[in-house]
């Protein structure tokens, strides 16, 4: 790895020097609407987090809950696809170059694009790294090398059943983080033991140096605060989508900067 | 005949066909496939396994089943002589049971006491709920709502046998979204459950493991049909939605290169209209489901919805061995539409007595279509998938008959 330090690595370390730990929201590319997706960017850097992972929508989101089911759902119905997520991250570009951010889906949207024109679209985009669900270690080894050669991180989950083995598979094949999926289940279900999870972030890290972050099922700022003790990033998805849901057009935006710079507050106190 | 069998050896230690097929899940599923793979490969060398199932397809399942000579459609087709491979004659009437009867057995084998299932038009769902109830398993079967709307009879055959039907909202509400909940399910309560898929899809090893346990049916070919004819068929012909009745009677037929396969996908109102289910005539590959396969999807990667007279083919994949048997030319695959279909259904119904499955009636569709240019001494051997008494409603509708009413 011969390549210039990627933003999110150089977002861990700031963080890791300032004895922080890493808010990483979710949110669905298009989901209200494709006009809300950039100033909802913005808005979440406002309140204080430091990488965004964007969904890509897809018809068949086989490993989410209901919540972002129907955030995909709606994106869909406004025709949303891989081409107009990469737009949405072009123009935020334009206004902020530092924060990094990545795609979350799975992997049909990419196939169908092409691995090598998605990789250069992604990269003049700027695009930081990508999480493809359905694409394991085994199965993704040219997504790994074209991203690589793109300078994109390729983000892996682990989960409750991982096995020693797998997690150094997962391990070896990681790049920018890993994923941590905290419950057996979908994104969006019950809220989480924080020392179940804890006990496995402990054979994770006794595994690598990456940083690793801890998703699905926290919901809201005590729970984020309890993982940040031990997990070097939280992503908080579902939570946020139903507070869009419950919100008008109008105050979505700003219902979600609310939530999460409280989120922020909690973690950092 | 095994000599040329060894040179066909798919899916690979990872379920590979090729290209297709392959482990595309979520890192929550990993274990859970690893463990089911471990243990089939485990049972398969397992005597005591083998014999177990055998004794369940002879005793509860009804196998062999027969192969019938549809003499009377084949003389007033003109052409060649059609026979009928009669899956519908199992136990609940399709050939869905085979698979379900291994998978449960494997279930039980593994300690689970809990099985689900997706199901489309719902006879997957009464099978696995018929095994579930033989065995005395808990049975959850996620079905699309406008599935259960269009299948209300099935839907109550599986209230019946004690299963929990749970209807999807999400989606297209079919047979795709149902697969997506069911394994949404899986990850949930992978501790106590098995999911028992209905078709050869999915993530390794379903493709395989669903194959092999309807492979059954084309063994019992290879010794039926030279006890019949003396020699075997020059063409089996199966449809394919997902397409395990074909991997099941194509499968001990690949070495045999001068048989011709010849899968039936479902043409709806016509591949030109863009409204059909015909994923390996009209589609393109991707990733849906956990394997690498065609599919129909549209420019940004996104599954569109099918469209099939017969829900049991409406779905917008296809097992992955059917995309490398279409790749290598082994197997030919075309489509047949809704009214095609119908006209066969009637035919069959009218001239043999037989009331076949509205997808049945797609493979017998094409052999009649084949026939009449064929010399009256070729022989099309047809998998009769299953029977057609759950079509009563949908093929009143389309003719315009009232039930109740004779003419």
């Amino acid at each position: 790895m011969s390549r210039a330090a990627s933003r999110i690595a150089t977002t861990f370390a700031r963080l890791a020097s300032e004895n922080r730990k890493a808010l990483i929201p979710f949110v669905t590319a298009g989901d209200p609407s494709p006009a809300i997706t950039v100033p909802l960017m913005h808005a979440m850097v406002d309140a204080g987090v430091d990488i965004i992972e964007l969904g890509v929508p897809f018809s068949d989101p086989m490993a989410d809950g209901p919540v972002i089911q129907r955030s995909s759902e709606r994106a869909l119905k406004f025709g949303v696809g891989l081409n107009d997520v990469l737009a949405y991250v072009g123009e935020f570009r334009k206004k902020n170059q530092t924060t990094p951010v990545v795609l979350m889906g799975y992997a049909n949207p990419i196939e169908r694009m092409g691995m090598k024109l998605f990789a250069e679209r992604a990269s003049a985009s700027g695009v930081d790294g990508v999480l493809v669900v359905d694409y394991p270690p085994e199965e993704s080894l040219a997504l790994r090398e074209t991203m690589d050669a793109a300078g994109i991180d390729v983000i892996y989950l682990l989960s409750p059943t991982s096995s020693s083995e797998r997690i150094k598979l997962v391990s070896a094949a990681a790049r920018g983080y890993i994923y941590y999926v905290s419950l057996k289940g979908v994104s969006g279900a019950a809220n989480i033991d924080a020392s179940d999870v804890e006990l496995m972030i402990a054979k994770i890290k006794a595994q690598t140096n990456l940083p690793v972050g801890v998703g699905f099922g926290i919901r809201d700022g005590e729970t984020a605060r309890k993982i940040a003790r031990f997990a070097d990033a939280v992503v908080i998805g579902s939570r946020l989508i139903q507070e869009m849901e419950a919100s008008t057009a109008d105050n979505a935006v700003e219902c979600v900067r609310v939530l999460l710079s409280d989120i922020r507050a909690k973690m950092d106190l | 005949m095994q000599t040329q069998a060894e040179h066909y050896d798919f899916p690979d230690a990872k379920g590979h066909f090729g290209p297709y097929g392959g482990v595309f899940v979520a890192e929550t599923l990993q274990a859970a496939l690893l463990a089911l793979n471990h243990e089939y490969e485990k049972a398969k060398a397992d005597p005591a396994f083998v014999a177990e199932i055998q004794r369940e397809l002879k005793h509860y399942v009804g196998r062999p089943s027969p192969i019938y000579h549809a003499r009377r459609l084949s003389e007033e087709l003109g052409g060649a002589q059609i026979y009928l491979k009669r899956e519908d004659l199992n136990h609940t009437g399709a050939h869905k049971v085979n698979n379900t009867v291994g998978q449960a057995m494997l279930a039980r084998r593994m300690g689970k006491r809990r099985v689900i299932a997706e199901t489309g038009a719902g006879q997957h769902g009464v099978a696995t709920a018929t095994v579930a109830a033989r065995y005395g398993m808990e049975c959850v079967v996620y079905m699309g709502s406008e599935d259960i709307r269009r299948q209300a009879q099935n839907v109550y055959r599986m209230k019946l046998l004690g299963a929990t039907v749970v209807p999807v909202e999400s989606g297209s509400r079919t047979l795709k979204d149902a697969l997506n909940e069911a394994m949404r399910d899986w990850v949930t309560n992978v501790e106590n459950t098995f999911y028992i898929i209905g078709t050869v899809a999915g993530p390794h090893p379903y493709p395989m493991m669903v194959r092999d346990f309807n492979s059954v049916v084309g063994k019992e070919c290879l010794t039926q049909m030279p006890e019949m004819i003396g020699r075997q068929p020059d063409a089996v012909l199966a449809c394919v939605g997902g397409g395990s009745n074909a991997m099941g009677i194509f499968y001990d037929y690949i070495p045999h290169a001068n048989v011709r396969l010849i899968g039936v996908e479902a043409g709806g109102e016509g591949v030109a209209t863009g409204r059909h289910a015909a994923s390996l005539t009209a589609g393109s590959p991707g990733i849906l489901h956990g394997n690498r396969t065609y599919l129909i999807q549209d420019a940004n990667g996104q599954i569109i919805d099918t469209h099939s007279v017969s829900a049991g083919l409406d779905y917008p994949g296809v097992g992955p061995e059917h995309a490398w048997l279409k790749d290598t030319r082994r197997a030919e695959y075309v489509a047949i539409n809704d009214d095609e279909a119908l006209d066969a259904f009637h035919r069959l119904c009218r001239t043999e007595g037989i009331i076949p499955a509205l997808e049945s009636s797609h493979a017998v569709a094409q052999a009649m279509k084949m026939a009449p240019a064929m010399r009256k001494d070729t022989v099309l051997l047809v998998n009769l998938s299953g029977r057609g008494d759950k079509e009563m409603a949908t093929v009143a509708e389309r003719s315009q008959a009232v039930m109740g009413t004779p003419q």
